[in-house]
């Protein structure tokens, strides 16, 4: 049950994160022309911040023992 | 050129591939090996959430708002880290509760009101219908653009197909068929339909990889990847705005606002509800889905702007719909085969989402709308039937025909209408109403009744001022005055800019006004009174529900009477009374009990008939059915107060009372074991000491009567002499040996005897025994006819034991001979990996009965009271027990007065006869 709940709790954090991340203000911060190797800025930014949600979720739950 | 009859043949094949897979499906749930029992599985079917909206439409939102499509699917990953407390409760909830559908779980919740459950089902009908309307012209505009190929024409220039020629209509025919075919194949108490998932999770696969497919073709093919095509955009000043967002306030508003809409419709639109929480089959599988899901959204998204950009590049005056992008640039670039698989992802993309929308608003409509109608109607006396199954059956069926017929009826009406193609949105906002009352339900137990009624009702109301009538009115069907200066010229009263707020993009508008005035009312209206003894017996329910693991945690909030003879008809005529019965049973046995009739109808009972017939019609109406034959003694909510102060001490003290009895339980087990152990031991040493008497006599009478020969007849030859000594001696030493074997008896039992195993020749073997009982032979004048094939094959046994299973048959065959014309046939025989061994004698036979039973420890054949007794009875079993541990087996036929054979056969080289020839005497 402890186990369950701190892989709970992970996941709450990977929200958490995730809204920060992908809302006003560090979204504007991306919010602007330019582009990284040939794409967009926010593009990138934005699929890279949800792969990166998605693979901490994948982590925190494959990752426990039970 | 495709023709039109190959699309449709594919069309229709793939749908009749679909109705094998959910065939397959529930064979298998019949069979108890589920398909879909399965993480992975369970992700895929939740993918559901992807319609031709997302399909088709994304590309289309990305073409005007570039990067705006995204927190559609942004939202769900984000929600999906929540899931693991708040959907897992949802689960759990549900499954305690037999909850069946979104409309169910709110009006248990609140007590289980008929209203409630009603209200969110008019809601969901209302949301929900003309989105079904939206995959119908989906899959019909895909269709037509197709049968145009190569030409590109739009669907609105080609108007629309004459309704009998219209495959749209045939499709959702089909499509009525699947879903009563699978979604009503019987009442279930749990509502899941596993053929349905599996047809689904496959849908969501197809619709995947044919995305995929097309956006592969598009950014590598058509384009050099997502460098060239994003750098190509660059150029064009309309396209490099669709990079970013603007950069004001309201779009950091807008933007928040559709990522927290989506949050919400992930969870409540109900065909999500339906795949997550009514067919989970194991909560565990959630999850896989928190990050297998999320991640298929992703999958889905990433070509999205990629395409909506080669799109434009490659229609560059506008006049290709960018919503049909996805299907019209692999036919520009005359990839016929491609097109069509497009086309196939897309109908797949609408019939899941068709299939399980049409199954949960079926079931919404049936259990929350006429079920409580027809119940109260008293002139229909259903109160009479004995078993109204059927007529449930019927409902739901006639519901999802209904649902379907609607959705087609609105699709052909609204044609191109904003009202329909605006849909989505709009829908996920409609449902997006029910998340104060559930997330109020399961977190905080003030919630009541009027609460959870004024602030749906109120937020809906706003939804359709705010959403619903402007669509209407963009559509035509109103007077865009009502949107351009509001109702009777009231300004301030504008729809889309209500109280003059303006700024926000409409969804967002109407999502801030109808949560707040939802809340608002949830929050106000629960606040002016207690809840009363339902709501909080329903309310601890539900949001304890984590720490109330057993699901009788229901009953403890009853006090009353009622009668077995009650409930049982009543369960039985919605379910079936075989059904009924059998649940009955099953509740019976699980207490302990032998039979339904010694059931105490006591408040567990009670809330045990329930929930199952909650299952089947809804929780709102079980209740009243169930209170229709309960006679009820309401508790005053002081009493509810000091069960729910109880519990809390109860709890404490219980875990205390497990942790004792666990210990208590492994001391009893550990003592059951030591005794079990003992009683072992001693029929062990029962059998041993039977065993001793009876293997030492049969070398014993050799060794005597030898020895009595050379006492007797002292004229005998040297050379007899000699022969006979020297049998005894090797009897001696087989005595010897066979004291030390008869010790390894026990272990025999115990499984760790020794086994000297060695290559043996079988007529060695035979010789060997005859010499050992010629002497018996000889004493009853019985002949010998040896008819033993030459060269048989080695076999791999122990040669004593084998020695002492000859002994043990000749033995027997000499003793049941008659004397003087008594004939022993010893036979050996190969065949093709098994030596076989028969000793028949022409005694009186064996009769059938007792061919079995001379096997058995101690069983001997013959009238045991008028004859005496001629062995121990222990020779035959031992024997089998050897012949069987190396792999062979020792059998009898024989007829009475007919004599008896028994033989044996042995496998070569150590290899076991197969278990079927084994089995077969």
């Amino acid at each position: 049950m402890n186990r369950s709940i701190i892989t709970g709790q992970r996941l709450v954090a990977v929200f958490l994160f995730g809204c920060v991340l992908l809302n006003y203000p560090l979204f504007s911060l991306f919010n602007r022309p330019g582009e990284l190797f040939g794409i967009p800025l926010l593009y990138l930014y934005l699929f890279g911040i949800w792969a990166l949600l998605i693979g901490l979720m994948a982590f925190a739950i494959e990752r426990r023992k039970d | 050129m495709l023709q039109g009859w190959v699309i449709a043949s594919v069309s229709f094949a793939y749908l009749g591939m679909l109705f094998a897979i959910a065939y397959f499906g529930d064979k298998r749930a019949d069979a108890g090996r589920s398909v879909i029992a399965n993480p992975t599985i369970y992700a895929l079917s939740l993918a559901v959430y992807c319609t031709t909206w997302t399909f088709y439409g994304s590309v289309g939102r990305a073409a005007s708002t570039g990067i705006g499509f995204l927190p559609t699917y942004l939202g769900p990953t984000l929600m999906a880290g929540l899931w693991w407390f708040v959907m897992l409760k949802m689960i759990r909830i549900s499954k305690a509760n037999r909850i069946t559908s979104i409309a169910d779980f709110v009006s248990s919740r609140y007590g289980k009101s008929q209203v409630l459950g009603g209200l969110v089902t008019v809601i969901a009908v209302v949301g929900v219908i003309p989105y079904i309307s939206l995959q119908l012209k989906a899959v019909s505009n895909s269709f037509t653009i197709l049968l145009y190929y190569p030409q590109i024409v739009m669907p609105a220039k080609a108007g629309a197909q004459p309704l009998l020629q219209d495959t749209t209509l045939y499709i959702a025919m089909i499509l009525a068929a699947f879903t009563i075919l699978f979604g009503t194949r019987h009442l279930d108490a749990t509502e899941r339909h596993e053929g349905m998932v599996a047809a689904i999770a496959f849908e969501s696969v197809v619709k995947l990889l044919s995305f995929l497919a097309v956006g592969i073709f598009v950014t590598f093919g058509i384009y050099n990847g997502f460098g060239d095509i994003f750098n190509r955009a660059e150029l064009m000043p309309q396209m490099r705005a669709l990079m970013t967002v603007e950069d004001t306030g309201a779009s950091y508003g807008n933007w928040l606002a559709m990522t927290f809409l989506a949050m919400l419709s992930i969870m409540f639109l109900p065909r999500q509800f339906q795949i997550t929480v009514v067919e989970n089959v194991n909560d565990r599988h959630l999850a896989r889905a928190i990050w297998l899901f999320p991640l298929y959204l992703f999958l889905i998204n990433i070509f999205v702007l990629p395409i909506a950009l080669g799109g434009m590049l490659h229609f560059p005056n506008g006049d290709v719909d960018a919503d049909t992008f996805v299907l019209t640039l692999p036919m520009v670039e005359r990839h016929e085969a491609l097109a069509l698989f497009v086309f196939i992802g897309g109908l797949s993309a609408a019939t899941g989402m068709v299939i399980v929308e049409t199954i949960a608003l079926s079931t919404m409509v049936c259990n929350e709308l006429v079920m409580p109608v027809l119940l109260r109607w008293k002139a229909l006396r259903l109160h009479e039937k004995k078993d109204i199954s059927g007529l449930l059956l019927s409902i739901r069926r006639s519901a999802i025909a209904l649902i379907l017929l609607l959705g087609y009826i609105y699709f052909r009406a609204a044609g191109e209408a904003y009202a329909l193609v605006s849909i989505g949105l709009i829908s996920f906002a409609a449902v997006a109403q029910f998340a104060p009352a559930i997330f109020g339900g399961i977190y905080w137990k003030g919630g009541t009744r009027e609460g959870a009624i004024i602030g749906l009702a109120a937020g809906f109301a706003v939804w359709i001022y705010t959403l619903l009538l402007p669509s209407f009115a963009k559509s035509g069907w109103l007077s865009l005055d009502f949107i351009q200066s509001g109702p009777f010229g009231v300004a301030l009263l504008r729809p889309q800019q209500l109280f003059g707020l303006g700024g926000l993009d409409e969804i967002s508008h109407s999502l801030f006004w109808s949560m707040l005035v939802n809340i608002g009312c949830y929050l106000i209206i629960s606040l002016r009174r207690r809840p009363d003894v339902v709501e909080t017996g329903q309310g601890t329910l539900f949001v304890d529900a984590f720490r109330r693991a057993d699901s009788s945690g229901g009953s403890r909030f009853w006090r009353g009477s009622a009668q077995v003879e009650d409930l049982l008809p009543l369960i039985g005529r919605f379910l079936g009374p075989e059904r009924a019965r059998e649940a009955f049973l099953a509740h019976a046995r699980q207490r302990g009990l032998a039979s339904i009739d010694e059931l105490q109808a006591n408040a567990d009972l009670v809330h045990f008939a329930e929930t199952l017939l909650a299952g089947a019609i809804g929780g709102a109406s079980a209740r009243v059915m169930v209170a229709s034959v309960v006679k009820e003694e309401p508790l005053g909510p002081d009493e509810v107060m000091n069960i729910l102060d109880e519990a809390s001490q109860v709890r404490a003290y219980s875990r205390q009372l497990e942790q004792k009895s666990r210990e208590l339980e492994e001391a009893t087990a550990d003592l059951r074991a030591a005794n079990e152990q003992m009683k072992e031991f001693d029929r062990m040493k029962d059998d041993f000491i039977s065993t001793v008497t009876h293997e030492l006599r049969t070398p014993l009478a050799s060794i005597r009567a030898l020895s009595e020969i050379l006492l007797d007849d002292p004229e005998i030859k040297v050379d007899d002499r000699q022969q006979f000594a020297a049998i005894i001696v090797k009897e001696s030493e087989r005595l010897t040996r066979l004291i030390n074997q008869v010790l390894d008896m026990a272990k025999i039992e115990s499984g760790n005897a020794e086994w000297h195993t060695a290559e043996v020749d079988l007529h060695e073997v035979i010789e060997e025994s005859l010499a050992a009982t010629a002497s018996l032979f000889a004493d009853r004048r019985i002949r010998l006819d040896r008819r033993l094939a030459q060269a048989v094959p080695q076999v791999r046994v122990d040669r004593d034991r084998l020695i002492q299973v000859m002994l043990n048959l000749l033995s027997n065959a000499v003793k049941f001979c008659e004397e003087d014309r008594g004939c022993v046939t010893v036979r050996l025989s190969s065949g093709i990996d098994t030596v076989r061994v028969d000793v028949e004698d022409n005694g009186p036979g064996i009769a059938e009965a007792d061919q079995r039973t001379i096997f058995e420890k101690f069983r001997q054949v013959g009238d045991t009271l008028t004859a005496k007794p001629q062995g121990t009875g222990l020779g035959l079993p031992i024997s089998r027990q050897i012949i069987e541990h190396f792999g062979g087996r020792l059998w009898v036929e024989s007829e009475p007065g007919r004599g008896a054979s028994f033989s044996f056969i042995l496998p070569l080289s150590g290899e076991g006869i197969n278990p079927e020839e084994r089995t077969e005497q």
